[in-house]
């Protein structure tokens, strides 16, 4: 059988058999990866630790008709391990391992979605902004990556320059008076700004946002989101938000 | 393919948990084999389970009676609570003969990603016994995994305004393994929760 070594994110895991586990994975090289850990749920196990949900492993594995086998893990970064610690940080990054699974395909390498979640990890784990900030900009930017990049400024059906007033999840974010259909929302002038800035990673104007804009800013998200993968995300409705008062590092 | 009732209980047994098809034929012809005294015993013992076993009404943990055998012995410490995920982690810990609390079965753990909220495990049950019971000390014994240790976390946040000690299982290094072989999250573990040694 051919072995092969990659770098991975774990995104979930099913028990298998008595004392096994299927190993859903996000890899920088094969895209999406599902590989039995043989024994991990022994408190034994050498590498069951290294393989929950949140952690970046240094994998080797082979290759299986179905399934492949993991053969070794070396840790690279225990995020999981962080996050599990604030129960605000460890919904949010559910949330996102959810959203990366949904987006990602089997041996399909988008390079791009294994760094934004890596480093949208990172930034949960070091505690540097509010984990729903965080949690909504990673969704932004990956379905930005995956070709369903929203408009928060210049209208999504003609192009006009913004800003808008109302908000359309059909047609791609704000839409001018004339594009405008029924049913579309309007939020306020802030939640445009904010989305806007989470989109593009200017975490000054993020983190100075009120928690108006941010509330309906992540509804108007979770919405989106939701509406492209045409599916529901289950961790988003259990992202608790209450734990946003918590002081973060900057 | 078998004809009829062997092929209907080939099909039942390939449902149960760990057992796939191969297996469910294996077993299907063992009891075919076996003496029919044995198999009427079993048959009788998985009516009567379905029956007679339920969950206890205070720690949901399973039971023949409305309360389990452990919330009705008055010999055990009432002053200690002991949280688990799973009636088998009840088990587990009677088995180590250190512990003589009681005990709260959630049903399972936090998993957003399976859907499953805090309002999906026993927890306002638990809240209401801490205000009805003598109880002092919380001991939360979920999995040492993500999702057990995210409950921990999510009931020592809710526990810790109640005013009671709400501990952790200590994690660490396996009695009997090598410490060069422990991965880096167990053995940070053990250096996180060390303990000074009686001279």
């Amino acid at each position: 059988m051919a072995t092969y070594r990659d770098v991975g994110i774990v995104l979930r895991t099913h028990k298998l058999g008595e004392t096994d586990r299927i190993v859903t994975m996000l890899t920088r090289g094969r895209g999406k990866v599902r590989a039995v850990a043989k024994g991990v749920r022994r408190t034994k196990s050498r590498f069951g630790a290294r393989l929950e949900p949140g952690m970046i492993v240094d994998l080797q594995c082979y290759e299986g008709r179905s399934l492949d086998t993991v053969t070794q893990a070396e840790m690279l970064a225990p995020y999981g391990e962080q996050l599990v610690r604030d129960y605000g940080a460890f919904t949010a990054a559910t949330a996102m391992l959810e959203t990366a699974e949904r987006l990602s395909e089997e041996h399909e390498a988008v390079p791009q979605q294994f760094n934004l979640l890596a480093g949208a990890l990172a930034s949960l784990a070091h505690r540097e902004h509010r984990p729903e900030l965080v949690l909504d900009s990673y969704l932004l930017r990956s379905v930005s990556i995956a070709g369903w990049a929203p408009s928060f400024v210049d209208c999504a059906g003609c192009g006009a320059a913004g800003p808008h007033r109302a908000f359309n999840l059909a047609s791609g974010g704000a839409v001018c008076y004339s594009c405008r259909t029924p049913g579309s929302a309007a939020p306020h002038q802030e939640t445009f700004v904010l989305l806007a800035a989470l989109l593009t990673g200017d975490w000054t104007v993020a983190d100075a946002s009120d928690d108006t804009a941010r509330r309906e800013g992540s509804g108007l998200v979770s919405a989106y989101v939701q509406w492209h993968l045409e599916r529901g995300v289950r961790s988003l409705r259990l992202v608790d938000r209450s734990s946003s008062h918590l002081e973060t590092t900057r | 393919m078998y004809e009829g009732v062997v092929q209907d209980l080939i099909d039942e047994l390939g449902r149960l948990p760990g057992v796939g098809p191969k297996s469910a034929q294996r077993i299907a012809f063992h009891l075919l084999q076996a003496d029919p005294a044995d198999v009427r015993r079993l048959t009788e013992v998985l009516t009567v389970v379905r029956e007679k076993v339920r969950f206890c009404e205070r720690c949901f943990n399973v039971a023949e009676d409305t309360e389990c055998r452990i919330c009705l012995d008055v010999k055990r410490d009432q002053s200690f609570l002991c949280v688990v995920e799973e009636p088998k982690d009840v088990v587990a810990i009677e088995r180590t003969r250190e512990f003589r609390g009681r005990y709260h079965v959630l049903g399972g753990a936090i998993s957003p990603i399976d859907g499953i909220g805090p309002d999906d495990l026993k927890i306002t049950e638990l809240v209401r016994r801490l205000g009805e019971e003598p109880i002092e000390e919380v001991i939360l014994a979920t999995n040492p995994n993500l999702n057990g240790e995210a409950t921990a976390t999510y009931l020592s946040r809710l526990l810790r305004t109640m005013g009671l000690r709400v501990t952790r299982l200590a994690s660490g290094l396996p009695v009997g393994g090598d410490l060069e072989y422990a991965d880096e999250v167990t053995l940070g573990r053990a250096f996180e929760g060390r303990r000074v040694v009686d001279a």
